[in-house]
């Protein structure tokens, strides 16, 4: 069943995402004072998107783990952990290569960038922190609250902007500005289809790697078995 | 009443044993003055430089201190299987919790106290001109770091590579604590007129010591008993 999922999401993303593709590369003009380069937006901001519902995500299943302590919601947050990280990998590079071109340097600690890193170190600690633990329920236990803790520093990441001033271009969306237009509706709505393009690719990652986690915990289970009966 | 009168008495005990045996104060206190001298070979500490960021430097040490204390809180436990006993013990997890990071807050703040003077005559600052505004920041921010250390203190306990993965985890969620304090710290230092966004970084040192108290005060629990 979970197989038909998987393939029904991609036969939904990956037309989206070529379809959205040609439409950024060809269609959309060009920003008026950053050129063309402006359309690497259209992938910054959608991947800190799908990063954040991937951390709150792990934030939920953490929850729902450490109060029904069933180890499905531990298998969801690592699985939801790992998507985010390499979604938030795809923010911090499209970034630092915008950066590079209209701010003339690779990385600038700039608080909006300064957090998003910390949230990406924040967010590899809980898988260095799993790898360092045997025992699976000491393990899910630990990095469910370790997950936790994580979730408080993305909101703030989140907040960042409110509360320090910033070189960081400011929020555009009509949904942030309090319904102000700050760029062609066009362009944000490309922002919003190629977040669910994105998004779509996120579940799918998701899925598989969760499909991963469970078979890993089948054969431990077994290994497990195979030992207790020698 | 009776989870404070736990957690005195539990940050009573690791007082009391820290003073006796005086391994975390020596080690650390000289670690401390050691770290204060390696940078002045990193950089001309000149005057300028100094007012600049002092206090970044100043805890840049005290984190580094930090987490020899609150790597020890836990680990010292575990001979014997101390731990045990004291999760068994009638006092809670949170009063547990509350009574080694008290312990971790004073032996870190008496450091940093022995620390300021130090750091003053080595780098030549006039430190004292905002005392008792300096002493508040001092200890707001060695609150986020005992609290937050204790707690990963705790999670880490029983792992390989101890003392790798508490730095590891511990450094990138104290950053907001750090950021705010160094800011502060460097404005009262050098006697500096105080910034607009000064109340900015007081209020994000607040909200974070709230925040993080109550998560860790709430999930002790969870994370000690096995």
């Amino acid at each position: 069943m979970r197989t038909k999922v998987i393939l029904g999401l991609g036969a939904v993303a990956l037309p989206l995402l070529l379809r959205n593709l040609y439409v950024i590369m060809f269609l959309v003009p060009d920003e008026m004072e950053q050129g063309p380069i402006y359309r690497i937006f259209f992938y910054h901001l959608p991947a800190f998107l799908v990063a954040a519902v991937g951390y709150l995500t792990a934030m939920v299943a953490s929850v729902m783990y450490l109060v029904k302590k069933d180890q499905k919601y531990d298998a969801i947050a690592v699985a939801a952990t790992e998507t985010a990280l390499a979604f938030a990998a795809v923010n911090l590079v499209t970034g630092m290569i915008w950066g590079r071109i209209i701010w003339g340097i690779w990385w600038a600690w700039d608080p909006r960038l300064t957090w998003a890193l910390i949230s990406w170190l924040v967010y590899f600690g809980y898988l260095m922190l799993r790898s360092a633990i045997d025992d699976p329920t000491e393990r899910a236990k630990n990095s469910a609250v370790l997950s936790i803790f994580g979730s408080a520093s993305v909101a703030v990441t989140w907040k960042a902007i409110e509360w320090w001033r910033t070189q960081h271009p400011g929020p555009v969306l009509s949904i942030r500005t309090g319904g102000v237009q700050k760029i062609d509706p066009m362009m944000e709505n490309m922002i919003y289809v190629n977040f669910l393009a994105l998004l779509l690719l996120g579940v799918i990652f998701m899925l598989v790697r969760l499909r991963q986690e469970e078979a890993q915990r089948e054969i431990d289970a077994l290994r497990r078995y195979a030992h207790a009966m020698n | 009443m009776t989870m404070l009168r736990h957690a005195a008495a539990i940050a009573a005990k690791d007082l009391r044993s820290e003073f006796r045996t005086k391994e975390s104060i020596n080690s650390t206190l000289s670690f401390s003055v050691v770290i204060l001298l390696l940078f002045s070979f990193a950089f001309d500490p000149s005057p300028d430089m100094i007012a600049e960021f002092g206090g970044g430097l100043l805890w840049m040490v005290f984190a580094f201190a930090g987490a020899l204390i609150v790597n020890r809180s836990f680990a010292r436990e575990l001979p014997n299987d101390c731990i045990d006993v004291l999760v068994a013990s009638p006092a809670s997890g949170a009063s547990l919790f509350l009574g080694k990071a008290v312990a971790c807050f004073v032996l870190l703040f008496g450091i940093e106290c022995i620390c300021l003077p130090v750091f003053g005559i080595f780098y030549n600052i006039t430190w004292w001109r905002s005392l008792w505004a300096l002493l508040g920041v001092l200890a707001l921010g060695t609150w986020a770091l005992a609290c937050v250390g204790t707690f990963f203190s705790a999670l880490t306990v029983n792992l390989r590579l101890r003392e790798l993965m508490l730095p590891m985890l511990l450094y990138p969620m104290l950053i907001p604590a750090l950021l705010s304090v160094m800011m502060l710290t460097n404005t009262l230092l050098t006697g500096q007129a105080l910034p607009p966004d000064f109340s900015v970084w007081l209020r994000l040192l607040v909200g974070f010591n709230i925040m993080f108290t109550t998560l860790s005060v709430y999930l002790a629990e969870t994370i000690l008993v096995r």
